[in-house]
């Protein structure tokens, strides 16, 4: 068990170097001068040479990479092209909102989404089952930014239950907290649920199908017993998996999600840092958010053991 | 069930089923029979969007601002006063073309790298390792980042998100290509000593093309989805061409007096990706069963 836990923790870091080398490589790539493209059509010579040697473009390929890992993993991910701030700490600064939405759209996402795929594959084949599974269709065809509208008019326009925009730190009181992030953590998270109850259904599909189950039902337990206490637990891992593999989702629909209801955390630094071609900015955010990815999925491989017994390594 | 019996089933299947003709493959498909009436609808519509609309997507009439919906304009006009019906229309043509380009696109290039990756351990160790990277990477945030350090236009935003897909398009080929080098079959190709590319484009080519035909589809509504969300943000389609996500981004500062020019592309839009879902749910229950219990 450890010695796998071990394995699998030395097997990250070959993926991280690699996320690395990819987010460092995308300025390189590119067509052309990329210090001419972020200066922008009306840069002066000086200014293109500027940006050209703060991002250590005239040293060779390699020694930029090393020099930019090895100050990245010091935490210090270079200086913001437009604000002259160090990136890291921009980040920092923007981090509260970015947790507290992510945080949230998981919790309900989760809670709604299980129960919901649990029912599915319970009363498979019914309308109940089919109105799940067209929900499902719905949350990944509708865009964040669409539902995010949708629910702003309906539920902050019309209705006047909700603030339309903006967002209060936790400092400001638990209430008010809340009631701003309700909607954006329903506009995010709804894609989120559809591929969550998705998988749950398939998933509880398979247990209840197995004898063990039958024989749940034959001792006369109650339903809800059936389905929680005794299918869900076996149909948990591919569950668990889907939810590490949504955390991508969730960190790319962060940035959209902000950028509609005007919440000033990480996504918003990154909108502001595409109008200004503050290429450092992004490269920093992509880093992060890819290596918190890799984190999760990380934390969750090494849960299998603790959800489901019968994995043994 | 060995894993050969469902696939000799569609294969001896699907000569019977061209017979039957589209009227029974629609009664029988029906998710796919109505993804594709609304895409074809759509498809129509862009092409000849200048007839159905009767106003210039880019005219403007500053007298006629942020106008309700009415009969003159079907969906209102925007912040300057720009027909939104029309844009709407011809928005649709720059979301189609890249849906449908990044879907060939990546599926090629993905099939290439897929067989090769599936079938040469080496260079699968090395290939994988880099896949497993690229995806460790939130899409649309690799997007963001590919569009920051390139000129906007249709052909890079088609290059961004093609990159971003490439990789699952691998993942998948690789997994069936995996799953067949050991039949019998394989080895016996291998035994009367067929020549490397042989086997590999006429005996494992064919398993992938099913999985891959769904596949693509899904691509197609991601890539229209991800060219929205970069439009909506200032990292996609330049402003001046009307796209759906271009639109959108523009309605922002008028949503709370004309909430019409966000919510016709965005309906537009989510109508379409919703069309193309349903064609792929409904093409991955066709074409193979033993794929239709995946996600």
């Amino acid at each position: 068990m450890w010695a796998y836990a071990v394995r699998r923790i030395l097997a990250t870091i070959p993926v991280l170097a690699i996320v690395a080398l990819v987010v460092f490589s995308i300025l390189h790539i590119a067509p052309g001068d990329p210090a001419g493209v972020i200066a922008g059509d009306q840069a002066t010579e000086e200014q293109v040479q500027a940006i050209r040697s703060k991002l250590r473009l005239d040293l060779p390929f390699h020694e930029q990479f090393i020099l930019w890992l090895t100050s990245a993993l010091q935490g210090d991910l270079g200086i913001s092209i437009f604000s002259n701030r160090p990136v890291m700490a921009l980040f920092v600064q923007r981090l509260e909102p970015t947790i507290a939405l992510a945080v949230l759209t998981t919790i309900i996402a989760v809670t709604l989404a299980v129960p919901i795929g649990v029912l599915a594959a319970w009363r498979a084949g019914t309308a109940v089952d089919r109105g799940v599974m067209s929900f499902a269709v719905l949350g990944f065809s509708f865009p964040v930014f669409v539902i995010g509208y949708v629910l702003i008019y309906i539920f902050a326009i019309k209705l006047k239950l909700l603030p339309i925009q903006g967002y209060r730190p936790l400092a400001d009181g638990f209430w008010p907290f809340l009631r701003h992030l309700v909607l954006p953590s329903f506009a995010l998270g709804l894609s989120f649920m559809a591929l969550i109850a998705r998988i749950t259904r398939a998933s509880m599909l398979e247990v209840l199908s197995q004898d063990h189950i039958r024989t749940v039902r034959a001792k006369g337990l109650p339903a809800w017993r059936l389905l929680f206490c005794h299918a869900l637990p076996n149909a948990a891992v591919p569950i668990v998996t889907i939810i590490g593999v949504g955390v991508a989702l969730l960190l790319g629909g962060v940035v959209v999600t902000e950028s509609v209801f005007a919440i000033p955390g990480v996504g918003r630094l990154v909108v502001d840092a595409i109008l200004h071609r503050d290429y450092p900015v992004i490269q920093g955010v992509l880093l992060i958010f890819s290596a918190t990815y890799v984190m999760v999925n990380l934390i969750i491989d090494l849960l299998y053991v603790v959800i489901d017994p019968r994995i043994r390594y | 069930m060995t894993d050969l019996a469902p696939q000799t089933a569609t294969e001896t299947e699907a000569p019977a089923r061209r017979r039957r003709g589209l009227a029974w493959n629609a009664r029988r498909h029906p998710t796919v029979a109505l993804g594709a009436a609304i895409l074809l609808v759509m498809i129509v519509a862009t092409l000849f969007a200048p007839f159905l609309t009767g106003y210039d997507p880019l005219f403007l009439d500053p007298l006629k601002r942020m106008q309700p919906p009415s009969w003159t304009h079907l969906s209102g006009t925007d912040g300057i006063g720009r027909d939104v019906w029309s844009r709407t229309i011809h928005g649709g043509r720059v979301s189609l073309v890249v849906g449908l380009v990044v879907a060939v696109l990546s599926t090629v290039i993905g099939l290439l790298i897929g067989l090769v990756s599936g079938y040469s351990r080496i260079a699968d160790a090395i290939l994988m390792r880099f896949m497993d990277g690229l995806m460790s990477i939130p899409a649309i945030l690799l997007a963001i980042a590919l569009m920051a350090v390139v000129k906007a236009s249709i052909t890079t935003v088609i290059v961004a998100i093609t990159i971003v897909e490439v990789p699952r398009v691998v993942r998948l080929v690789r997994s069936v290509v995996l799953s067949i080098r050991d039949q019998a079959y394989v080895e016996a190709a291998v035994i009367v000593g067929s020549r490397f590319g042989k086997i590999l484009f006429r005996h494992i080519l064919p398993n992938t093309l099913a999985p891959l035909t769904v596949q693509a589809t899904y691509i197609c509504a991601a890539a229209i989805l991800i060219e929205s969300l970069l439009s909506f943000l200032g990292a996609g389609t330049p402003p001046e061409v009307p796209s759906w996500g271009n639109i959108m981004a523009e309605g922002r500062s008028y949503f709370l007096l004309a909430p019409w020019i966000i919510f016709t592309p965005g309906v537009v839009l989510a109508v379409t990706v919703l069309a193309i879902n349903l064609m792929g749910d409904g093409l991955r229950d066709m074409l193979d069963p033993r794929f239709a219990k995946r996600l």
